[in-house]
């Protein structure tokens, strides 16, 4: 009993903090309408408590233990245009924004502000005035009302990083987004994303989640929005490493337009608490969405990777492979939602879901969902959780290999799928040399 | 340099060796045959050091080192290979890697420098022609959509890269070609040498043709009941193993 009360104190507590602030907050006159919308809809689900099926694995009380503030600006000492840049990934030539809890900072970002092609806009930056798109987009995927997290986070954001991709236009080279959480006490940091990508452009998108001297109880609650036009092609890598201790919660929340292209690699390798939302709409026909996912996990890890694929319309194909990788007392949620609605005939749509438990502590729950209103449609899902392979273990020690890389080997070959479809050289690279890194530990 | 004594060995509550003996010198090729399930890939995954199976009793010298007091790793290491006799598919291990590992954490064993790419490489290709194997191997998985003679292959092409001392192959010779045959054959005779010891697990006489063995033994009921020179392989062919279970029934009886 004593729990549930100390519970509702922390959720309580936050609303008067953020009501108290709300005043204080920058942004126009429909940003403020927007927040006290959301915080509306947070007092009223305040955090998804026990019962809520879709926190059921990933119980918040943990993470909500002690009274939480809004992350501040002032940084930590340590953050420096050079600690920034050993965060950047080797041998990628990138347009780099960084933000740091939840603040856009201008100053440890490294991008041409005035490319036409790709601009980056921030709430803060009052002097700029809100582009028409923005005002028209920015709050209308992530519904307050579908998770109190997407609540939260509208009602207590700062910054917007508003990237807007124009019609027509290839962006030269990557766009990184630095996702850094550094604060010193406990507190709510609110990274918030607008990613807006016009008819037939294209982007390449990876966002680098890190964590500097962060109070363990901090919570990093971020929603990105991304609008896909009409032929448009995105990709969106979201790379949790570096992250130790990180509290996170990332909702990805992906409107396709027609004849759009959507691919996204979700890669966990550090991180003490986290929970993947990617939520995508096929809103037009001939759509093609592809999610990957690749988790590796020790000690008391926990990431929850929530997908959520909604075919609206005909012809679109959506693809999921996700695979965990489970050591010492560690535990994994897949859940993969797909909806076929009525409408949406000739739906390809395949989920697979693939674990490796390396311990007899580690945990895996792998729930797929299919709900189909279609008749003509190919879906499929398939989940599987295993050891080591010992037929495998053997032949490799068979050869002189040591029971320790033979193990490595096997763990990085069974990366290896998700691993091989990340299109971007450099960042697969990266990738291969981080999970290297990882496995051998 | 082998030197099997009394081994007992099985899985669960059932024993499938039961006190078998071999002694095997440096240069020497011993043929093993026998029915099915009488035990001799039992034998071989024993030796190698397949976990599954418990030894109750018996010893296993090799090169003077107790064999069965080391790992499956350290055997290899040593100087021991076996050609399994249904190789596994490794998905996402390519087979140049796995090569690449097994000679940088053998050569380390042994106190020598890492081998240089290029020599690795020379290496490779050198031995590939040996065994006439034509997958490219760089971007291929070990075994992985390999025909059942590729995989065979496959690991006698394994055993000329890593120069075992005592090769154990079980039944490389089944599922070849005629022409795979005398491949697998000519490969094994090149690597013959003075210190090189064979160990060949075959149901055919016609490798013995193109191996030819110093001794073939007759393996029963988990362990050797007749050994005997090469001729001993064609009397088994012409005549089966009926009269050799009846020799032994005749002995039991007596
Ligand atoms: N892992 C195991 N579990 C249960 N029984 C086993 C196992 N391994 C071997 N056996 C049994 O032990 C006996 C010997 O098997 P083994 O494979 O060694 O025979 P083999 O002589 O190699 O036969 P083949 O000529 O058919 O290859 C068989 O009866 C087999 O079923
Ligand atoms: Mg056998």
């Amino acid at each position: 009993m004593t729990n549930i009360a100390e519970k509702l104190n922390i959720s309580e507590k936050l609303i008067a903090t953020l009501e108290l602030e709300k005043n204080s907050l920058a942004g126009t006159a429909h940003i403020q309408a927007i927040r006290k919308t959301a915080l509306g809809s947070f007092t009223e689900q305040g955090l998804p408590h026990r019962k809520n099926e879709e926190y059921k694995y990933s119980p918040v009380s943990a993470l909500f233990k002690s009274e939480l503030c809004p992350a501040k600006q002032n940084a930590c000492a340590k953050l420096t245009k050079s600690t920034i840049a050993e965060l950047r990934i080797p041998g990628l030539d990138s347009h780099l924004i960084t933000v740091v809890n939840g603040f856009v900072s201008e100053d440890l970002s490294d991008y041409n502000p005035n490319a036409k092609s790709v601009l980056v806009y921030n709430t803060r930056n009052t002097a700029k005035h809100a582009p028409a798109l923005f005002e028209k987009h920015f709050g209308q995927y992530a519904s307050n009302d579908a998770d109190a997290f997407i609540a939260l986070n509208t009602a207590a954001f700062q910054d917007v990083l508003f990237i807007q991709i124009a019609d027509n236009v290839q962006v030269d080279k990557p766009v990184v987004i630095l996702n850094v959480t550094t604060t010193e006490t406990a507190s709510l940091a609110s990274p918030r994303n607008l990613i807006h990508v016009g008819q037939n452009a294209s982007v390449q998108i990876i966002e680098l989640y890190v964590s500097i001297d962060q109070n363990a109880s901090a919570i990093n609650n971020s929603v990105s929005e991304i609008v896909i036009e009409t032929g448009a092609k995105a990709l969106f890598y979201k790379i949790q490493d570096d992250c130790p201790g990180l509290n996170l919660i990332t909702t990805t929340q992906a409107s396709q337009k027609a004849n759009s292209h959507f691919d996204t690699h979700t890669v966990t390798l550090s991180g003490s608490w986290i929970r993947n939302n990617l939520n995508i709409l096929l809103e037009g026909e001939h759509c093609e969405s592809h999610l990957n996912g690749l988790f590796i996990l020790n000690d008391s890890q926990h990431v929850d990777n929530h997908t959520l694929v909604d075919h609206a319309k005909p012809h679109c194909e959506s693809n999921q492979l996700y695979k965990g990788l489970l050591d010492d007392k560690s535990s994994g949620v897949f859940n993969g939602k797909i909806f076929v609605r009525r409408d949406a005939q000739k739906t390809n749509a395949y989920q697979s879901s693939k674990n490796m438990l390396l311990s007899d502590d580690a945990a895996i729950n792998a729930k797929p969902q299919l709900e189909i209103y279609a008749d003509d449609v190919k879906c499929s899902h398939g989940s599987s959780t295993g050891q080591i392979d010992e037929e495998a273990l053997f032949y490799l020690k068979s050869r002189g290999i040591g029971s320790e890389s033979a193990k490595a080997l096997l763990m990085l070959a069974f990366t290896q799928d998700v691993v091989n479809t990340i299109r971007i050289d450099a960042l697969r690279k990266h990738a291969e040399t981080l999970i290297e890194k990882r496995l051998s530990k | 340099m082998l030197s099997i004594k009394n081994l007992k060995a099985g899985i669960a509550d059932k024993e499938i060796l039961k006190g078998f003996n071999l002694e095997v010198k440096a240069g020497e090729v011993h043929a093993i045959m026998g029915p099915n399930g009488s035990g001799k890939s039992t034998l071989a995954s024993v030796l190698a050091g397949r976990e599954d199976y418990a030894v109750t009793e018996g010893a296993v010298q090799f090169n003077g080192k107790d064999l069965l007091d080391l790992s499956p790793e350290d055997r290899a290491r040593e100087g021991l290979f076996l050609a399994f006799q249904y190789p596994v598919e490794i998905p996402g291990v390519s087979n140049i890697n796995f090569l690449k590992t097994a000679i940088a954490e053998i050569r380390k064993y042994r106190g020598l420098p890492p081998m240089e790419a290029k020599d690795f490489l020379k290496l490779v290709k050198e031995k590939q022609a040996l065994v006439e194997l034509q997958v490219t191997l760089a971007n291929r998985s070990v075994n992985e959509g390999f025909s059942g003679g590729e995989k065979k292959r496959n690991e006698i092409f394994q055993m000329a890269v890593l120069e075992p001392c005592l090769a154990i192959l079980d039944e490389t010779d089944s599922g070849l070609d005629i022409d795979a045959l005398r491949i697998v054959a000519n490969g094994v005779n090149k690597l013959r040498s003075e210190n090189r010891s064979f160990v060949v697990i075959t149901h055919y006489q016609r490798l013995l043709e193109y191996i030819v063995p110093d001794f073939v033994h007759v393996m029963y009921d988990g362990k050797i009941v007749k050994s005997g020179p090469k001729e001993l392989a064609l009397e088994l062919e012409a005549k089966g193993y009926d009269w050799i279970k009846k020799e032994l029934g005749d002995v039991i009886e007596a």
